[in-house]
């Protein structure tokens, strides 16, 4: 049985996620989640932690209504940032314009596993729940995870 | 010397952690299969069933993609480095407007 997992993130994070979701409605919106992970090592503890969010560019203009893509350059860019503020890259997130924040199978056939995606719902060009799943090793589904949304000064503790 | 293969973070529990692994190659496809045989875990997320690099696996070598050099057939030498670059990639349920394969798209 897959253990459960948990992703911490600020509600500060959390709020710029759903308004880059906000903004780019009726489109998907997508960017890159960085932060650690007790899985990486450095004896830390705990669940894995967003600690910052990057916007990145939809690369789908021809159907960005219901499909996202980022390009290897940005992946390259967003790790290197990663790296540069002493973080891992951890996972990603997107938007689903008027959709429920739920993987589709277009997703799972493009997850990697390990990462930690991020949806959001927008519905009416309002932001709605949010989620986060990690595809199953043998890729078969997605486990979804618990999001604890924390204030900023808990993340100090 | 040889060729190093670079780990992307989502596939180092397969190698023990490891961020990357050294191989002799001639090829891109020699060092993958080195690769794989060494992790075997790998496979799966890197390769269809039909044995075809997945779509959303981009690989590099010192820099260049390898789509625009010989593919998998591109050479390698000691000392280059291959990377592995995730592409990511979904979107919802819905048919996209003009849906297409957003990689891969030199392979035959």
């Amino acid at each position: 049985m897959i253990e459960p997992t948990t992703v911490s993130i600020s509600s500060g994070l959390a709020e710029r996620i759903r308004t880059h979701g906000m903004e780019t409605y009726p489109h998907e919106c997508c960017g890159a989640l960085l932060g650690r992970d007790p899985d990486l090592g450095g004896g830390r503890k705990g669940p894995r932690e967003v600690l910052d969010c990057l916007p990145l560019v939809n690369q789908r203009e021809d159907s960005p209504n219901n499909r996202f893509s980022i390009a290897p350059l940005d992946v390259i860019e967003a790790d290197r940032v990663a790296q540069a503020r002493g973080m891992e890259l951890i996972g990603w997130y997107h938007s689903h314009p008027d959709h429920p924040a739920k993987p589709s199978e277009y997703d799972r056939n493009h997850a990697w596993p390990w990462f930690s995606y991020i949806i959001v719902s927008v519905r009416a060009g309002v932001p709605e729940e949010m989620t986060s799943w990690r595809l199953n090793d043998d890729r078969s589904e997605y486990a979804q995870e618990t999001v604890e949304i924390h204030s900023e000064t808990a993340a100090q503790s | 010397m040889s060729v190093k293969v670079m780990i992307p973070t989502p596939l180092r529990p397969h190698t023990g952690g490891k961020a990357a692994a050294e191989f002799q190659a001639k090829t891109v496809a020699e060092a993958l299969a080195h690769l794989t045989a060494q992790y075997a875990d790998l496979k799966r997320h890197l390769f269809t069933e039909e044995g075809s690099l997945r779509s959303f696996v981009n690989v590099y070598v010192n820099g260049e993609d390898i789509r625009y050099l010989a593919q998998e057939n591109t050479p390698t030498k000691d000392g280059d480095t291959i990377k592995i670059i995730p592409s990511i990639a979904g979107g919802s349920a819905a048919r996209a407007t003009t849906e297409h394969s957003p990689g891969r798209a030199l392979r035959s």
